[in-house]
C-alpha cells in the first residue's frame, strides 16, 4: 500500500512538470510563454551551480571534495572524446535494458496472470512477495557466487529490481477493471479471450505505464548497484575507479550522466504513455 | 399473432439479503409479440430492473420460464441487447470503435454498417472521438448504436434517459421512436417517468413493490408520433398515474418505500 502511494506521488508530480507549459497556456494566454515556463525549471538548478562555481572559484569549498563545475565539465570532455565515457556508457546502458526487459517483461507476465486467476494469485503472489521483501544488496553475494562477476549477476539483479514494479501494478491494474464494463462485455458475447484483450488489458494500461515507469527507474538503480560492486565496465565501474584516484570530477560526470540518461528513458517512456493514455480524462494540473 | 417473441412466465425471483429473503418478482407474466415497443413503469424497489436483468440473462436464480423464441434464456448474448443507465462505452477506445468493439471495423461489411448506425444515431462527424469528448445523450446513443450492429431480437433499456436533462431526454426519446419506427426492434424499456413510458410504448407495464408484482398493463393506441400535450395523451397518462398512486398508497402504509 505504501509503494502504491508512493508511486502515485511519483506519477502525479512527473505528470504535473511533462504539462505545466500546457496547462499555463490554456489558463492564461496572454501570460508567459512556452520558453519562459521551461525556464521555470531551470532557475533552482542554474542558481546552485552559480554559486557552487563563485564559492569553489573565491576557495571557499574544498576543490577535492566539491570540485568546481567548470572543472567538471571539463573531465566530461575530457571523458567524451577519448571514447571512454561513450564506451561505459554503452556497456551500462545494455545492462539496464537487457535487465529491465527480463525483469520487467516477466514481472508484465506474471502481473497479468497472477490478476487475471485467483488461483495463480494465491501459488505466487505469497512467494512473490516474500522475495520482493529481500533486499537487493542482499542478494548480491549469492549472484556473485552463482554466477560470478560476468555479466550474468549483473542483469539478474537488475532484472531483480525491475520486476517487482510492473508485477505489482499489472497485478492492481486488472484488478482495478471496473466490473460494469465486465457486464458490457458479457451482454456484448466476448469469449473468456477476448475480454482479457479488449476490456482487462486496455483497462489496465494506465497503471502498467505506471509500473514500466517505476521499473526502469528500479533498473538504472539496479545497475549502480550491481557496477560499483564487481565490475571492470560500465559508467559505475568508471566512477568507482575514479574514487580510488580520487578523482572526483569523474565521479560527478558519472552521477550526471546517470541522472541524464535516467531522464531519457523516462521521458521516452511518458511520450508513449501519453500517446497510449489519450482517451483518459484526468487533471492536467 | 403467432408464437410471442419473449415470453414470461409464473416468473418468482428472490434476493437473500441480511434482513432476510426478499421477494423481488412475484408471478409475473407477459408476453412480448415481434415489433413490439414495451414500457415497463413502477417506482424504484420495484423489482423493474430485476425483470429486464433476468431477460438479459444477467441475473439467474428464479423460477418460473423466460423464453425467447421458445428458447429459456441461457445467459447473457447479442441476441438481447442491453442499454445501462449509464453509457458504459469503452472509455480507450472512439465512437467507431466502441459500437464495432469485437468485431472488426476492417471488414467492408461492417464498416458499412457502422456508418449507418452513426447515421442512424446522428453522429455524424464524432467517429473518432473519445467518449470524455462526448455529451451524456451523445454516449448513450453510441450504446445504443453498439447494441444495434449485433442486430438483437430484442433491446432492454434500463432507463437509459434517466441521468439526462429534461432537454436531452424528449430528444432522446424522439431519437428512439425513430430507429424502432426503423428497424422494428422489439423494445422493453424500464422507466420511472410516466411521460416516458406512455410516451414511447405500445403498452405500458406498471409494476408494484415488495413484492414486486405486474399490477396493470395499458394499452396505448395512440399514434406515432405522439404530441404529449394532446387530451387523448393526458387522459391516458392520468390513467397510468392513477395505478401509480394506489401504488403509492401501499407503499406509504406500509412505511417504508423511500
Amino acid at each position: 500500500m505504501a509503494e502504491r502511494a508512493v508511486a502515485a506521488g511519483n506519477a502525479g508530480s512527473a505528470g504535473r512538470a511533462g504539462s505545466a507549459s500546457r496547462a499555463g497556456r490554456i489558463r492564461r494566454p496572454e501570460g508567459p510563454g512556452k520558453v519562459a515556463i521551461a525556464g521555470l525549471g531551470l532557475l533552482l538548478p542554474g542558481g546552485v551551480l552559480i554559486l557552487w562555481q563563485m564559492l569553489s572559484h573565491y576557495g571557499m569549498i574544498s576543490a577535492m571534495l566539491f570540485p568546481a563545475p567548470y572543472t567538471i565539465a571539463q573531465s566530461f570532455i575530457t571523458l567524451a572524446s577519448s571514447g571512454e565515457l561513450w564506451i561505459n556508457l554503452r556497456v551500462s546502458a545494455l545492462r539496464t535494458l537487457s535487465g529491465f526487459l527480463l525483469g520487467g517483461g516477466l514481472g508484465l507476465l506474471l502481473g497479468i496472470v497472477v490478476g487475471l486467476f485467483r488461483r495463480s494469485e494465491k501459488l505466487l503472489d505469497p512467494s512473490l512477495q516474500m522475495i520482493r521483501m529481500i533486499p537487493s544488496l542482499a542478494v548480491v553475494p549469492l549472484f556473485i557466487l552463482w554466477f560470478g562477476i560476468g555479466e550474468e549477476s549483473k542483469v539478474l539483479l537488475i532484472a531483480k529490481s525491475a520486476f517487482f514494479p510492473l508485477y505489482i501494478h499489472t497485478f492492481m491494474g486488472i484488478r482495478g477493471t471496473d466490473n460494469k464494463l465486465f457486464e458490457v462485455a458479457r451482454v456484448l458475447g466476448f469469449s473468456r479471450r477476448q475480454q482479457i484483450l479488449r476490456l482487462v488489458l486496455p483497462a489496465a494500461v494506465p497503471n502498467i505505464m505506471l509500473g514500466v515507469r517505476l521499473s526502469l527507474g528500479l533498473a538504472w538503480l539496479g545497475l549502480v548497484v550491481a557496477e560499483l560492486i564487481a565490475s571492470t565496465s560500465g559508467i559505475g565501474y568508471m566512477m568507482s575507479d575514479a574514487r580510488q584516484f580520487a578523482d572526483t570530477p569523474v565521479v560527478f560526470v558519472g552521477i550526471i550522466v546517470f541522472a541524464a540518461a535516467g531522464l531519457l528513458t523516462d521521458t521516452m517512456v511518458r511520450l508513449v504513455e501519453r500517446r497510449l493514455l489519450r482517451w483518459q480524462d484526468s487533471y492536467q494540473g | 399473432m403467432g408464437e410471442a417473441l419473449l415470453s414470461i412466465r409464473q416468473l418468482n425471483k428472490r434476493f437473500d439479503t441480511a434482513g432476510g429473503q426478499v421477494q423481488a418478482l412475484e408471478d409475473v407474466e407477459l408476453e412480448v409479440e415481434e415489433g413490439e415497443f414495451i414500457t415497463v413503469i413502477g417506482p424504484s424497489g420495484c423489482g423493474k430492473s430485476t425483470l429486464l436483468r433476468i431477460i438479459a440473462g444477467l441475473d439467474t436464480g428464479y423460477t418460473g420460464s423466460v423464453t425467447l423464441e421458445g428458447k429459456a434464456i441461457g445467459g447473457p448474448g447479442i441476441d438481447k441487447g442491453f442499454i445501462f443507465q449509464e453509457h458504459r462505452l469503452f472509455p480507450w477506445l472512439t465512437v467507431e470503435k466502441n459500437i464495432a468493439s469485437d468485431l472488426p471495423l476492417g471488414r467492408p461489411d461492417i464498416r458499412q454498417r457502422v456508418d449507418e448506425l452513426i447515421e442512424l444515431v446522428k453522429l455524424g462527424g464524432f467517429e473518432t472521438a473519445y467518449p470524455r469528448e462526448l455529451s451524456g445523450g451523445m454516449a448513450q446513443r453510441v450504446a445504443i448504436a453498439r447494441a444495434l450492429l449485433r442486430s438483437p431480437k430484442v433491446l432492454l433499456l434500463d432507463e437509459p434517459f434517466g441521468a439526462l436533462d429534461a432537454f436531452t431526454r424528449a430528444h432522446m426519446q424522439t431519437v428512439l421512436l425513430d430507429i424502432w419506427r426503423r428497424n422494428r426492434t422489439t423494445m422493453i424499456f424500464v422507466t420511472h417517468d410516466i411521460d416516458e413510458a406512455v410516451f414511447l410504448g405500445n403498452r405500458v407495464v406498471i409494476l408494484e413493490p415488495r413484492p414486486g408484482k405486474i399490477r396493470k398493463i395499458v394499452p396505448i393506441d395512440l399514434p406515432y408520433p405522439r404530441k404529449k400535450t394532446t387530451t387523448s395523451f393526458q387522459e391516458l397518462r392520468l390513467k397510468v398515474l392513477n395505478y401509480f398512486e394506489k401504488v403509492d398508497e401501499l407503499e406509504l402504509k406500509d412505511g417504508a418505500g423511500i
